[in-house]
Order: structure tokens, then C-alpha cells, then sequence
């Protein structure tokens, strides 16, 4: 291992690691990029498309080779920059995208027909023959297509999501972030200062420069000291914002225990929700590049990310170095190295009025070709044609700096072009609230990003009426960068522009030529700025490349925007803790735990739990258990929690006026202390929802609704009391979690009931069948009563406080033993309604309407309900389907919902259907499948045998129509 | 997105449901003549426009007040929100 002298890596420790098997060590404070060069790895990756050997290109998030898997296992990470990756001890990582041995990967080969894949290369190769698509380009592409593999196991780590709030959200812990905290920190103001590195300081601990005659990091130090005092000022490190959203919100992604081996007790990453009255964006700058052919060669990087692995982590890229620039940064890269005892071999400058800075050689020229396949053995100078090969193992390439508009470009913001900055800074839009400091903004000296962060903070206080002085500054480097702009080398070969999605020089050029020429075109067309880098070593550079080609300045070629995330999010810490069971909540109805305890199979029913049946020994099958409990229900009495409907309490003096416009059906008319069955439309005059409306006194309505539909239901209701008709008089609150509501039915629930209530008359006379009544029970206890039955047995719902409501089940139970009462679930409770040919969400799916349903003289003339004008338009009037009964002829013969009816010897085609199956069950009452459907004239075929056909199957069976009670038609059971 | 509401202040617009246009306050008379030429209107046909919007949300996982929000679709800025009540009450959504 090599190591210079200085950097904050602490060498009293040593961490061990693993790169593609082999291990290394490194030190804490070292990322994985700066622990891998520490021990001369320089080979990291393989590009994209061509398979190019690939070495570490930046020192930050936005590096576009250097990605790794990281970890093994399930928490096996694919995509991951070596460059952010903090080392820990036991660290595992390995190289990716290449098939054989990272040095000789057999998919390489594509490089070698590079002129095939040149820009849309897909778009115009797969298109032909049309047929091989599917079977042979698709799978062949997808297999040799992204970057990393996923482990395909479950994730597991913990991750959690949270939300914070603050007056100002500085992004960024640089010299403008610090300085922009400070001044608001110091101002009492509630702050967030959230980075996405390990340390703070952003690029004053790449830099070798004084603050104030000392060295950088010990002012960042201090600032850092006291920020930790401030008990308003929260740091957030290791904490990427990565989105700007409306009204002030930024999403970020703090990754809590990515620096552990394992989380232990601790969420691995926690998305937080950033609510700032303002926020300062200080991101910085990203420097960029200039293509020359083979510029991808591993050891060439960015001369910025050179002099931080100097200065930050004391690595040598190389024993030997080289730096190619543009501008005065890179003569800055040449005398730190070269202060820290690193051989620069020369420094080309492109300008021919440079300078040199020190004691190293400069050339006048460019660097116009590289060799060294898996790492860089020299560069080709070319100094006035005058060419020359210059051994070295790394080259620094400094084309300027792209202030880092990321964000800034959130909401719509259009960066706009400084021309004597000669890249893009933050303009006008962008996220409301949002200012913009710092190198960010294009003030890149350290000075002048102190001060601007500072100013910033103030600037977004006083909006806010706090007051803040900007705090006092150390003095420091304001040094004009003398930039002169040099885009690319001209030349022959590829001069690669975004490395990740290997875009070249001359795909630009292609592009061009076949008129792809829009930034927008151009993107599409070559995958510029597609990968996970989102192109930040790239776009700008491809624009001032096509510029070129179209002759236009760059601002009129276009700009190049970013879209959130700014860097990768996953998909865990966006589902938080969200997953798998908590994904939503769970309800469990008053009886859940009781049902439980008699081994009842449990069936989710939108958000709930519900009982599905009740198993006894010795049942084998689901089918045994469920007749067995509908015969039982039938002959003794049958107990079910139908808690889960909907229950929305109506009261005021014009309740019955508010509920006939709710309905369809007329509820003003309702005496007190009876129910009725109450059907709504949607406005569009579908069939929407049903259930009982019970009149419990003058101004005092209980409405059910369907499980499905509780809360849309309510929210409907709310809509009409709110916005339709405010000047009724009426309240409405959603009673479903308040009541325990317990189905008895069977021709022994009156006297079942009649044992657990205080002295209450249910004589058929006192209580008929539709009654309902306020009461006490079991000595004392509120309840209601309904008398009414979805079974078609004599039957009553009871409901009661939610709290009693397993004891109500436990004392119905034990009072009914010896009247055969069991309880039922959901299958048995589906069957009977079929049996008695109920209307369910199954024929209430929003494409029925209510003469369907048979119901049509329910909808109401006489008065304005909703959905009652729409039901009457021509074409639903012109419906003639409707709900029948459907029992095979040969009862050994299923029936399956779904099934579509046709006339027997008609052909299976639309034209001829005459309706669907809705639902299906067997009845252990008729001995047979039995069914309920839609069919075209139903009510003039009873007796008819039509076809139910189900094509994709073959399945046909003959069924008779029958009306669609197949028990008890006429209703006696009910009303005895 | 927070959403400025009339009586519990600015609240996010997670706890919101979203519904649309606010010309669905302004429903027409059933038992009008002519009813079912407006009711066509008045379910099917809605503006959409780039701009300012008038429009029906429902602090569902909150107090339960329909709301009419006005925003501006492009830029997602919100000029104001009323009760809906309130605006029913005082004619309706123009």
C-alpha cells in the first residue's frame, strides 16, 4: 500500500476489505475508490456497452465508472459508486458488468464491432425481421443489458421515513453551506444542514489551500464545533437531498448504517420529508472533462478528483502523473501533488499564453491519445503537430467547473449560460424558495462561495423577518480560474463524452449527422446522460459538441436540466417500513381473536380480516366445512361478525330529505323503527352501493354500506352534505369501528336472541321482519337490533359498542348450544346470499345499472336523487339484461362466475353474447353449482336452457334459467 | 404539496383526497326541464386547463371538510382554498 503523507484517514486503524475476492486494507475516513487506489487497483469496472476496462474517474457521487457490488448475500448492492462507498471493516465488494475475469472480460469483444454500435444502433438493427423481437433480440439484449445483478433475495434491513421541519435547509456542507449555517444558526433560525459525505466540508478537505493562515479543515473543524452547539442547527450527514417538490418539500435520503457491516438495531436508511420555509442549494460544482481519443483509460480522471485523493486521502493515483487542462485548477492539481513528492511528469495546458505555477514542465498543446488497456502507460501530447508519448500512470484532465444546478432545475428551472464562466448557472424558476450559493451558483473561489453562502442565509432570514448578520468569514484563495474553452480534441478515434453509457465524440457527430439535433433528439438517440449518473461528467460537454457541429452558441443548442432523483434512491428506503404486512393497515374486526381461537381461515377483505370459515376436525376440505355450515345456519342458527360494513350515522332535521337525495330509492317515507333496503347510483346512473338505511328516531338514520365501498361511500355522503346541498340540516360521522355488528340467523335466532335480551319483545308482531330498535342486552348493555337477514332465514343483526363485541359472540355461543348455533365465515355467508339471490359486489361492479338488478321501479321519479336523471338515458333505458338465477341441467356440472351465456346452438362470438356469470358457488341447499348472471330478456326465459361457455378454457355447460331465489321465494322464512 | 386549510392551517397533501374540478358543486336540478342534457354536462364534460384551477379535494385523513383549492396546474402554486360549504353557500363555483 502506498500512502502520501497528511489527509484525514486515520492510519492508527486499519480496516479490512475484499474487491473482487482478493483483500485489501485501508483505513477509517477512506472511501472505497480512495482505499482501492491506496493499493494500486486502478482496474474498477467495465463500461456499459462496449465492456471498456474502467478505472475510478471523480472522488464524488457523480463518478460514472467506478461501480461495484457491494456486500454479498441479500444485502448483495448492485450499482454502487466505489467513490461514495465509506470503507468498513469486512467490506465486500466486486467489480461488475463483465463476464469472466475482470481483466479479461469475454463480452469485450464488443469494443471490437464498436462500428456496429454506434448511436441508435438499436433503434435501427432490432427493428428487422419484426418476428425475431420477442424470441431472440430481446432476451439476448436483456441478458448482456444493465449493470449490476440484484441478489433476488428479500431485503433484510429496516429502513423508516420521516418528516422534519425548518426555516432554512442548507444542501450542501462546503464552504457556502457551512457559512450559510453558521449565519443562520447563530440567528436563532430552526436549520438543517444536510450532506451527502461522511464528513463535512465538501471540497475544502480536497483543497490544500489556508483559511485565514491555517489549514482549511481546522476552520471547518471549528465551524463544525460550534454548529454541534446550536441546539436549533441539526446536521444531517451522510444525507443526499435528492428532490426538490412543491411547496417547499425536499426529499432526502439520510443512509443511517450504509458505513456498517450490518445495521444492527439501527434502520439501515431513512427517507426523510424536508419541510423548509426556504433553503439554500450549496451542491457546489462538478468539474468536467475533456474527450480525446481513448480518454477512458483507467488512471485518467478528473484533475479535481486527483488532488482530493492527494490532499483528502493521501493516495497517489500513480508514481507518475500528468495533467492536461484548460484552466488554472489544473496547475493547481500539478502543485499540490507535486508537494506531496508525486513525479508530475508535465502539465499540458491548451492555452498558449500559460504559465507555469512551479517547478514542473508545461506544454503548450494537447493530449490527443492514451494507451494502457487495463491502466494507463502514456499520454500522446501533441504541441503545434509536434507529437510526443509521455509515460505516466494517471492523467488529471481539468476542463472547468459545471456548477451543480441539479436541484435548482427541479421545478421547471432553466439553467442559463455565463459566458464568462463559460458553463451553466442556476436562472430564473426553478423551486419556489430555493437560493441558490456558492460554486453552485458559480461562485467557485473559496472566498467569494463563503461569502455568497453567508449572504444566501440572510438573504432567505430576512424574507422570513428573522434578522442575521452573515457570519465572519476567515480569509481565503479568490483566484479567476483563466479559463479558455477547449471542448474536445479534434482527431481521429473515439473520444469518449459520457463514459457510463459509452457516448462518444463521434456518436455526437452521427447524431448530427442524421439530424438528431434538439438536446432532446440527441439524448435519445445516443443514451447520453441516460445512466445512473444522469450524465454529470457529460451533458454539458455534448452540448458545447454539437454546438460545434450545428454552429450555433451553446445557449441556443440548448440546455440540460435534471430531474429528481439526483442521485440513486431505493426502492427500500421508499417503502420505508411500508412492506409486506405494512404496507397498510390491518383491521381486525371485534372477533378477530375469538375466530382465531376456534381455528377459523381468515380472508382479507380490502383492509380487513374477516373470518373465511370455520374448520372442525376432521374436515378435509373447505368445501365440507362451508356446507356444512350454510345447512347448519339453515336448520338451527348460524353466527357471523359482519362488523366490516359500512356504518355511517345520519342525523338532523333533514336527514330523511338528505338521504332521498342520496339514494335512489325514497328514505324520507321511512317510519321509525323500521329499515329498508336502499340502493345509490353514481351520477352517471350506475349502480353503485347497497345496504339498509334504519330509522332509529324522527331525525336519526344508521346507513350500511358494502365492505368494498365503506369509505368511498362516506366520502360521497360528505361530498353531497358539503357541496351539493349545505343548507340541509344534517350531520354524518362513519360509525364502522365504533359498533360490533353480529349476524344470527336461522330459524332459531329469535329464540337465541330472545336469551340475551333485557326483557325486549321480539314477538313477530312486536318486532316484524324490517323492524329496528335501540335496546339493552345481557343486563344492561347498549345495543341495536335490526331484523334483517342477507341469508334468507329468519335473521337479525345485532350490534353492540365494538369493545363487547367478542363477548357478545362468546354469550351468543353458549346460550345457543343447544339450538345447534355455529358460527360462519365469509364462503358460508356468500353462498346463502347467492342462494337467495342477493346482489353483491360481484353484480353491483359499476357496469350494472339498477333495472339489471331488477330494481329499476326502485329508482325513484318522484323526487332528485343522484345517478336517478342519468339511469333513465336512452341507452341505459334500453338495457335488457337482467339478474337471473342459472342451475345446470346436469347438476353434476360446475358453474364458474365469469362464464359468458349464449343461446343453445348459437356460435361463441360477441355478437351473440347474451350476458355473463357473476357469481358461482355450490349450494348445498339445491344439491347442484347454482349461479347468478346477467342475460338479455332474462325474465322471459325462465325455464330456458342457454350455453355458459368459457372459450379459453373449452369449458361449455348447459344451464337452466330460474329466477333467482333458490331459497324460500317467497320470502316466508323471513317474515315468520 | 401542503395545502393552506381554512381552519387547521397549511396541511400536507397526503391527507388529502383529490376529486377535480369544482364545477361539480354547481350540479344541475334534477327535476328540471331538460335535466338530462344538463346532467350529461355536468358528469362528462370538464376544463382542464393550464392555469389557474378551481378544484374539490377532501381532508380525508383529517377533518373531513371538502375543500376548493385553487391552483395553478403548471406551477403547482396554491392561490387559496375555501370550505366548499362556503363556496356553495355564496352560488357555487363560477
Amino acid at each position: 500500500m502506498t500512502r502520501l503523507t497528511g489527509g484525514l484517514i486515520d492510519r492508527a486503524r486499519s480496516l479490512r476489505f475484499t474487491f473482487d475476492g482478493r483483500t485489501y486494507s485501508g483505513h477509517p475516513g477512506d472511501t472505497l475508490a480512495s482505499a482501492l487506489l491506496a493499493n494500486d487497483v486502478r482496474l474498477m469496472g467495465r463500461s456499459f456497452k462496449y465492456h471498456r476496462p474502467r478505472g475510478v474517474f471523480s472522488a464524488g457521487s457523480e463518478e460514472p465508472n467506478a461501480l461495484v457490488e457491494l456486500r454479498s448475500g441479500a444485502r448483495k448492492e448492485p450499482n454502487t459508486r466505489a467513490t461514495v462507498a465509506e470503507l468498513y471493516d469486512g467490506l465486500e465488494a466486486a467489480s461488475q458488468n463483465h463476464v469472466g475475469p475482470l481483466g479479461f472480460d469475454l463480452l469485450a469483444v464488443n469494443d471490437l464491432f464498436s462500428s456496429f454500435f454506434a448511436a441508435g444502433f438499436y433503434y435501427k438493427t432490432f427493428m428487422w425481421p419484426r418476428a425475431f423481437w420477442e424470441k431472440l433480440y430481446e432476451p439476448a439484449i436483456r441478458r448482456a443489458a444493465g449493470l449490476g445483478s440484484l441478489s433476488m433475495q428479500p431485503d433484510p434491513d429496516a429502513y423508516d421515513k420521516g418528516f422534519l421541519h425548518c426555516d432554512l435547509l442548507v444542501i450542501g456542507g462546503g464552504a457556502a453551506g457551512l457559512a450559510a449555517a453558521l449565519t443562520a444558526g447563530r440567528a436563532g433560525a430552526r436549520v438543517i444542514l444536510a450532506d451527502e459525505d461522511f464528513r463535512l466540508g465538501g471540497r475544502l478537505l480536497a483543497e490544500s489551500h489556508a483559511l485565514d493562515d491555517a489549514p482549511a479543515t481546522e476552520w471547518v473543524a471549528r465551524a463544525e464545533a460550534e454548529l454541534a452547539t446550536l441546539p436549533n442547527l441539526r446536521i444531517l450527514r451522510r444525507t443526499t437531498v435528492f428532490g426538490a417538490f412543491d411547496h417547499g418539500v425536499y426529499g432526502a435520503v439520510e443512509r443511517v448504517a450504509d458505513h456498517l457491516p450490518e445495521p444492527g438495531r439501527q434502520v439501515r436508511q431513512t427517507l426523510w420529508r424536508i419541510t423548509a420555509r426556504r433553503a439554500v442549494l450549496a451542491a457546489g460544482a462538478i468539474e468536467r472533462h475533456i474527450p480525446f481519443r481513448n480518454n477512458d483509460r483507467p488512471g485518467i480522471m478528473l484533475a479535481g478528483a486527483m488532488r482530493a485523493y492527494a490532499n483528502r486521502w493521501a493516495v497517489r493515483p500513480a508514481k507518475r502523473v500528468a495533467i492536461f487542462t484548460n484552466n488554472d485548477d489544473g496547475h493547481r492539481t500539478a502543485l499540490d501533488l507535486a508537494a506531496k513528492g508525486v513525479e508530475v511528469a508535465a502539465v499540458i495546458d491548451s492555452r498558449p499564453d500559460a504559465r507555469a505555477q512551479g517547478q514542473y514542465r508545461l506544454v503548450h498543446g494537447l493530449v490527443d491519445n492514451a494507451k494502457g488497456r487495463l491502466g494507463l502507460r502514456g499520454v500522446e501530447i501533441d504541441s503545434n503537430g509536434r507529437k510526443e508519448w509521455l509515460d505516466c500512470g494517471a492523467l488529471g484532465v481539468a476542463g472547468g467547473w459545471n456548477p451543480n444546478v441539479h436541484l435548482a432545475s427541479h421545478h421547471r428551472g432553466r439553467p442559463v449560460w455565463d459566458e464568462a464562466l463559460q458553463a451553466f448557472v442556476p436562472g430564473e424558476g426553478g423551486p419556489c424558495g430555493l437560493i441558490i450559493a456558492g460554486a453552485a451558483k458559480g461562485q467557485g473561489s473559496t472566498a467569494a462561495a463563503l461569502r455568497s453562502g453567508a449572504e444566501a442565509a440572510a438573504e432567505a432570514l430576512a424574507q422570513l423577518g428573522i434578522e442575521a448578520r452573515p457570519a465572519d468569514l476567515p480569509a481565503a484563495e479568490d483566484a479567476p480560474a483563466g479559463l479558455r474553452p477547449l471542448w474536445h480534441v479534434p482527431g481521429k478515434g473515439r473520444a469518449w463524452v459520457d463514459f457510463q453509457n459509452d457516448v462518444t465524440v463521434k456518436d455526437i457527430k452521427l447524431a448530427h449527422q442524421e439530424n438528431m439535433r434538439p438536446v432532446e433528439h440527441l439524448k435519445r438517440w445516443t443514451t447520453l446522460g441516460m445512466a445512473t449518473d444522469q450524465g454529470k461528467t457529460a451533458n454539458v460537454t455534448a452540448l458545447a459538441v454539437m454546438s460545434e457541429l450545428t454552429g450555433k452558441p451553446i445557449p441556443e443548442t440548448g440546455t440540460t436540466i435534471f430531474r429528481p432523483p439526483y442521485s440513486g434512491v431505493s426502492l427500500s428506503v421508499l417503502g420505508g417500513g411500508d412492506t409486506g404486512a405494512h404496507f397498510r393497515p390491518r383491521r381486525l374486526t371485534p372477533t378477530h381473536e375469538w375466530a382465531r381461537a376456534q381455528g377459523a381461515v381468515f380472508i382479507e377483505v380490502g383492509p380487513w380480516m374477516r373470518a373465511q370459515y370455520f374448520p372442525r376436525p376432521g374436515e378435509t376440505h373447505w368445501r365440507q366445512t362451508v356446507d356444512r355450515e350454510v345447512l347448519a345456519t339453515r336448520k338451527g342458527v348460524g353466527i357471523c361478525d359482519v362488523t366490516t360494513l359500512g356504518k355511517v350515522d345520519v342525523q338532523g332535521a333533514d336527514a330523511g330529505e338528505f338521504l332521498d337525495r342520496i339514494y335512489a330509492n325514497a328514505m324520507k317515507s321511512l317510519k321509525v323503527g323500521m329499515v329498508r333496503y336502499g340502493l345509490m347510483l353514481r351520477e352517471d346512473g350506475t349502480a353503485w352501493d347497497d345496504g339498509t338505511c334504519a330509522r332509529l328516531a324522527e331525525d336519526h338514520y344508521v346507513v350500511t354500506t358494502t365492505t368494498a365501498q365503506a369509505g368511498p361511500v362516506y366520502r360521497q355522503m360528505e361530498f353531497a352534505r358539503q357541496c351539493l346541498w349545505p343548507e340541509l340540516d344534517v350531520q354524518l360521522i362513519s360509525t364502522t369501528d365504533a359498533w360490533a355488528q353480529i349476524a344470527v340467523a336461522g330459524p332459531n335466532a329469535r329464540r337465541l336472541l330472545e336469551r340475551i335480551v333485557d326483557g325486549f319483545d321480539l314477538s313477530n308482531a312486536a318486532f316484524p321482519f324490517m323492524a329496528c330498535a335501540g335496546l339493552t342486552v345481557c343486563g344492561g348493555l347498549r345495543a341495536r337490533l335490526f331484523r334483517i337477514s342477507f341469508s334468507g332465514e329468519l335473521a337479525y343483526e345485532i350490534a353492540v359498542p365494538a369493545r363487547y363485541g367478542q363477548a357478545l359472540v362468546e354469550r351468543l355461543m353458549e346460550q345457543g348450544a343447544d339450538l345447534g348455533a355455529i358460527p360462519y365465515g365469509t364462503e358460508a355467508l356468500g353462498v346463502m346470499r347467492i342462494e337467495k339471490g342477493h346482489a353483491a359486489g360481484n353484480e353491483l361492479n359499476g357496469q350494472t345499472t339498477a333495472q339489471m338488478l331488477g330494481l329499476g321501479r326502485m329508482v325513484s321519479s318522484k323526487k332528485d336523487g343522484i345517478g336517478a336523471v342519468m339511469s333513465r338515458r336512452e341507452g341505459l333505458a334500453a338495457e335488457t339484461r337482467v339478474l337471473v338465477g342459472l342451475q345446470p341441467v346436469d347438476p353434476a356440472q360446475p358453474v364458474l362466475a365469469g362464464m359468458h351465456l349464449f343461446a343453445e346452438g348459437a356460435p361463441h362470438r360477441t355478437e351473440t353474447d347474451q350476458g355473463w356469470i357473476t357469481s358461482a358457488c355450490y349450494s348445498p341447499h339445491v344439491g347442484s353449482s347454482i349461479g347468478l348472471g346477467f342475460l338479455a330478456d332474462g325474465g322471459a326465459r325462465m325455464g330456458e336452457t342457454v350455453i355458459a361457455a368459457n372459450p379459453l378454457q373449452g369449458q361449455k355447460v348447459a344451464l337452466r334459467v330460474v329466477p333467482p331465489h333458490f331459497v324460500d321465494p317467497e320470502g316466508g322464512r323471513l317474515r315468520d | 404539496m401542503l395545502i393552506p386549510h381554512p381552519l387547521l392551517g397549511p396541511r400536507d397533501a397526503q391527507e388529502f383526497t383529490y376529486l377535480g374540478d369544482a364545477a361539480l358543486l354547481n350540479r344541475p336540478d334534477g327535476m328540471a326541464e331538460g335535466a338530462e342534457a344538463a346532467f350529461a354536462e355536468y358528469v362528462y364534460l370538464r376544463d382542464n386547463p393550464a392555469g389557474v384551477h378551481r378544484e374539490l379535494w377532501f381532508h380525508e385523513q383529517g377533518d373531513r371538510s371538502w375543500l376548493v383549492v385553487t391552483r395553478d396546474t403548471t406551477t403547482h402554486e396554491i392561490l387559496g382554498a375555501e370550505l366548499a360549504r362556503d363556496v356553495k353557500l355564496k352560488g357555487g363555483a363560477a
